[in-house]
């Protein structure tokens, strides 16, 4: 999950609600402008469910940027070469920067880049499930960087059709940087997978263990339902998870298979008479333990960051000028 | 308490009992007040908006702003400015400029003389 939405039968209740107490005419005058196609800017009138959403997508997005971060950035000491080095560098940097533009975004919606941190270290917000795994070879950072980022390249640009401009324009920068995550990915993975036999063999095994991650990377199906439809409507949500991931599987099992890698799914096909993948269920169960903290390394991915957070903090303080004020930013 | 990590960096950390739970939340204002950013792509073009830092100098700002906005591309200059000394128009005063595409007669598009010259030629050589 980058920026994706999932919503319990719980939440559409309260939802429901909030809705309801919304003034009629105003969002009338709100769900026009969507429908002409404009976007929504901070400072306008807003239903209170479409901030929450859409800041909630936005921050979660943020977070998976900064924890997505961790496993490679880890492998730029062993990256084979210097060329791969400085791809890997310039890579963890941009995902970095990344997500300085999203909670840039976030922030434009009232919430503090402090407080966004805060519920990230404490795991009160969520963060891509995806770097939940571990990266123990080479290979895992070239099956990270080609096909992690793929996917995140398909959730990120059905999301900049969106409807709420800081976020549209924060993943214009991302997209046109990402094009070059995913080319450095696949070039590492080629090179492994055209490699020696033992390379293909290390590729081979990332793969299999990276699979199962990479079809839960875009969230448990979710059929348009009640529980969508408004984000829909409100441009907030621009694709089903299913569909998504139908897309993911078009475009990248060809290029693993072209190469003779598998995939560690035997009901793995395409349809060719309704045009759909087809695949054994990967275990939502486990999705859903992952997200909710027992992973293979949740608690090391949120230590790491709380580390950095303790040992950043007196030099934060060192150069805060305690009368400046904060302000939310324009756009 | 020490963590058995794959990773060499993690594992030199020495993680204490405190990093497995957040126990000093960052108080409002720890990371700064915000800048927006313009940068100038070329000579003899605009400086342009690009988006904002966190800063806690307007010196320490253009650092961040390099880093943030510039690592592709060409930058000839970069322009910070903090966020709360910009003064903007309130959203509800988009209608102001509602009407202005309406006001054609500030348009070359609007004043067409063509026709009229060759009417003229045309009586001109009767």
């Amino acid at each position: 999950m980058y920026g994706t939405i999932h919503i319990t039968e719980e939440e559409y209740g309260h939802f429901a609600e909030m809705l309801r107490q919304e003034d009629p005419e105003k969002l009338a005058e709100f769900e026009a402008r969507i429908e002409r196609g404009e976007k929504i800017e901070p400072d306008d009138w807003m239903p209170r469910l479409y901030r929450k959403q859409v800041l909630r997508m936005i921050e979660q997005h943020a977070h998976s940027e900064i924890i997505g971060a961790l496993p490679e950035g880890t492998w730029i000491t062993r990256a084979p070469g210097f060329r791969r080095k400085m791809a890997l560098m310039a890579k963890v940097q941009d995902e970095i920067g990344h997500a300085q533009l999203l909670y840039s975004a976030a922030e434009t919606l009232g919430k503090t880049r402090e407080e966004m941190i805060n519920d990230l270290l404490s795991g009160q917000s969520k963060y891509s499930n995806v770097f939940n795994y571990p990266a123990k070879t080479w290979a895992d950072v070239t099956v990270i960087g080609f096909l992690v980022d793929a996917g995140a390249i398909i959730n990120q640009v059905t999301n900049s059709k969106g409807s709420y401009g800081p976020y549209v324009r924060a993943l214009e920068r991302i997209c046109y940087e990402e094009a070059f995550h995913l080319k450095q990915g696949h070039d590492a993975f080629v090179a492994l997978a055209t490699g020696t036999p033992a390379q293909r063999a290390m590729l081979q095994d990332a793969l299999n263990r990276w699979w199962r991650p990479l079809m839960h990377f875009f969230g448990p199906p979710d059929e348009l339902s009640k529980h969508t439809k408004v984000l829909t409507k409100w441009k907030v949500k621009m694709a089903t998870n299913d569909e998504m991931r139908q897309w993911f599987l078009d475009q990248y099992v060809p290029k693993i298979w072209e190469l003779d890698l598998t995939l560690p799914d035997p009901n793995l096909r395409k349809d060719p008479e309704t045009g759909k993948w087809e695949y054994s269920d990967p275990d939502w169960n486990e999705f859903f333990r992952v997200i909710n903290g027992d992973g293979p390394l949740n608690k090391e991915r949120l230590a790491v960051r709380r580390w950095a957070e303790e040992h950043g903090r007196w030099i934060r303080e060192a150069l805060a000028k305690p009368d400046k004020t904060y302000v939310t930013p324009f756009a | 308490m020490k963590v058995v990590s794959l990773d060499p960096r993690v594992a030199r950390l020495e993680f204490r009992e405190e990093h497995w739970h957040h126990q000093r939340p960052l108080r409002k204002g720890e990371q700064w007040p915000t800048y927006e950013v313009f940068q100038m792509k070329k000579r003899g073009t605009q400086a342009v908006h690009v988006g904002i830092v966190h800063a806690p100098s307007p010196e320490i700002a253009l650092a961040f702003a390099k880093e943030q906005y510039t690592r592709r591309g060409t930058t000839v200059r970069l322009w910070v400015v903090p966020s709360d000394q910009i003064y903007s128009t309130a959203p509800e005063d988009e209608v102001i400029f509602a009407t202005t595409p309406e006001k054609i007669h500030r348009e070359p598009f609007a004043y067409k003389v063509k026709e009229k010259i060759e009417r003229y030629k045309k009586i001109r050589k009767a």
